[in-house]
């Protein structure tokens, strides 16, 4: 070991390090290029590239793009009723979804994220993130079989003597249907199924981050259970709802697979955007569907905002 | 005089642990009281139970003569100042202090005036607009004090409520919540690991240890009159004489405790002793001597002829001075 007070760098590596050292701004700048070139260039890049071609048209006879900027298609989208229809069906089910995805996953996660220790808390994420792992179709096409006319759940209610309450609840206008395979009731159990972890783990987060101190002072200051929840807790998991809420929402909006599979055989925006973009040969149109739940998104996260859900943050 | 707070028997078990064990206390109405220990004596483990947060295992539990066994925090007139101080984030300081008022369904003119009175108490006047991110911990911490005392509480709790802040402010604060407490006339119990800050506030103090309440009594009478070597060596500082030393010097065979500023130098009498090392303190100056083979620390008043490292000197105390310890 020699006395010196300065350490001599050797090597390339070391040199190269002490570089970095001193220009902190270069390292960061090395470790974001790639990442920052991609979300550029390919994402925001295609989203204008989108946003664009809904401008276009479509030439009604010969089928060709005619490149002229015109309101022509979101005309064409906003004022044929089954357009219509597909947008606010779509819309309504990723709001019922998002809504009960929210009440559901919010014991969940308060559970996890107050009382959960050790192995049970291992166990939560393990149960949340064990669906993710198995393919999307699998479940699917396993909820199919779970809903359908035959299936198990009928078969469950029929050894129970209450086959009479799903034969009623089918036979309800608009959410029944021939069995739950094919009603809007299915397609919406199975939303709510395949988005569950994705409302439950920010909410998780964002309760872990509420300091057990917060609710034992509301409730010193006389606010009962309730009270506490609804003026304490609540806001302060609201970024996490929030944020749950965007990835249900905005994951109903766009599914084109699950309606598709599961549900009555009527169109969700996704579905419509694969039919024009694919078979019909209507690019502009399928770009001006997808821009709706891109606008539907700002608005809601503008609102979010405004109504301070990420004060708290 | 009304008993605010009466604890007989309390105890609480964490699975084996005892947090707190046995615990026999009373607390007199418009008492500044302080419960003392180091961290995990069950001194907030009291508290709480006392605020309804946690429950004990066995025991009773009562405030001005009402069990409240069972009875949850928010059916308490009791309120407490976190040691977090626990502000709501997404509030301003107004709405933080009128919370309690909010809860209750006082009308928002009414909670809003009352709040402002409540913050110019703890002279915050005009900070309701501001949110707690935007303010100092001396002035969080006095948020947390009016928005527990707008409540007009029976009894206020305190959780260790100076501890997140720095030298000077803590004095100020002491002094202020003494204040506070004289002109309000509520029964304060405050928490604290502090022994300077329990000795200066509190009328009374009840020191805890392992769980167990050790000593209760007014500052001085703790302070002058340590049950055993635990509340001798926590409160103040204090020599520890072992038992046979105690035997030679005062002829009661048990440990005895002496206070550093009771020992003088003597001319002539009293017992030899050399000086080992000295240390400036500003107003005093502190010597440590060996007497025979036990090591003293004494504080003189901070006068130019102190002797010299390696002196030998004679050095006396009042018999009383010399204080017998239980064991323990």
């Amino acid at each position: 070991m020699s006395d010196a007070i300065i350490i001599r760098s050797s090597g390339f590596g070391d040199r190269l390090s002490d570089v970095l050292w001193r220009r902190p701004n270069l390292l960061i700048g090395l470790m974001l290029a790639a990442p920052v070139l991609w979300l550029g260039v390919v994402y925001v890049g295609s989203l204008v590239a989108l946003l664009v071609q809904s401008f276009f048209s479509i030439d009604e006879f010969t089928g060709l793009i005619n490149k002229q900027f015109t309101l022509k298609t979101y005309r064409e989208l906003f004022t044929t009723p089954a357009n219509l229809d597909i947008i606010l069906r779509t819309v309504l089910t990723a709001a019922c979804v998002t809504i009960a995805s929210a009440m559901i996953a919010f014991p969940i996660a308060y559970y996890a994220a107050r009382y959960a220790r050790g192995r049970w808390k291992a166990l939560f994420y393990l149960g949340v993130m064990l669906p993710l792992w198995s393919s999307y179709l699998v479940k699917i096409y396993a909820w199919k079989l779970i809903l359908a006319k035959e299936g198990i759940l009928s078969w469950l209610l029929d050894k129970l003597y209450l086959n009479w309450l799903l034969e009623a609840y089918l036979s309800l206008p608009l959410l029944g249907g021939n069995s739950l395979s094919v009603s809007y009731t299915g397609t919406f159990i199975v939303f709510v199924y395949v988005w569950m972890p994705f409302m439950i783990l920010p909410i998780q987060a964002a309760l872990e981050r509420v300091p057990s101190s917060m609710l034992d002072a509301s409730s010193d200051l006389g606010a009962h259970p309730a009270q506490t929840f609804r003026h304490v807790l609540l806001p302060l998991a609201l970024p996490g709802v929030v944020a749950g809420s965007i990835f249900t929402f905005s994951l109903t909006l766009g599914d084109y697979i699950i309606p598709q599979i599961i549900g009555s055989s009527r169109l969700f925006i996704g579905q419509a955007v694969y039919a024009h973009q694919g078979t019909a040969g209507n690019i502009p149109l399928a770009a001006a569907f997808t821009v709706v739940p891109i606008v539907i998104m700002g608005f809601y996260l503008w609102m979010a905002k405004r109504q301070g859900a990420f004060d708290a943050l | 005089m009304q008993v605010a707070v009466k604890l007989s028997g309390v105890s609480r078990h964490f699975e084996e642990v005892r947090a707190v064990d046995e615990v026999d206390l009373e607390i007199a109405e418009g008492e500044f009281f302080a419960m003392l220990g180091p961290s995990g004596s069950g001194k907030t483990t009291c508290l709480r139970m006392i605020a309804g947060f946690d429950h004990p295992s066995s025991g009773e539990i009562s405030l001005f003569g009402q069990s409240v066994i069972g009875v949850p925090p928010y059916r308490r007139n009791v309120n407490t100042v976190f040691q977090d101080y626990a502000l709501f984030p997404h509030l301003d300081v107004a709405a933080n202090v009128a919370y309690g008022l909010m809860i209750r369904g006082v009308d928002k003119a009414s909670r809003m005036r009352q709040a402002e009175e409540a913050l110019s108490l703890v002279r915050l006047s005009g900070y309701g607009k501001r949110k707690p991110s935007q303010l100092s911990g001396g002035q969080r911490q006095r948020v947390a004090l009016a928005r527990a005392l707008v409540n007009k509480p029976r009894i206020l709790l305190l959780d260790e409520p100076l501890g997140a802040l720095d030298l000077k402010l803590r004095e100020q604060m002491q002094e202020e919540l003494k204040e506070l407490q004289r002109s309000l006339g509520i029964t304060f119990v405050f928490v604290t690991h502090d022994q300077g800050e329990a000795l200066s506030m509190a009328d009374r103090i009840a020191i805890f240890n392992h769980g167990k309440l050790v000593q209760t009594g007014t500052p001085t009478d703790i302070y002058h009159h340590p049950r055993n070597l635990f509340v001798a060596d926590f409160v103040g500082s204090s020599n520890i004489l072992p038992a046979s030393l105690a035997l030679k010097l005062s002829g009661r065979e048990s440990p005895a405790s002496l206070r550093p500023e009771a020992i003088r130098i003597v001319g002539e009498g009293g017992h030899p002793a050399t000086v080992l090392g000295e240390s400036f303190l500003g107003a005093t100056r502190r010597l440590t001597v060996d007497m025979d083979g036990t090591r003293l620390n004494i504080l003189l008043p901070n006068q130019a002829d102190a002797p010299p490292v390696g002196a030998e000197i004679r050095i006396g105390w009042d018999d009383e001075s010399l204080h017998p310890l239980e064991e323990g």
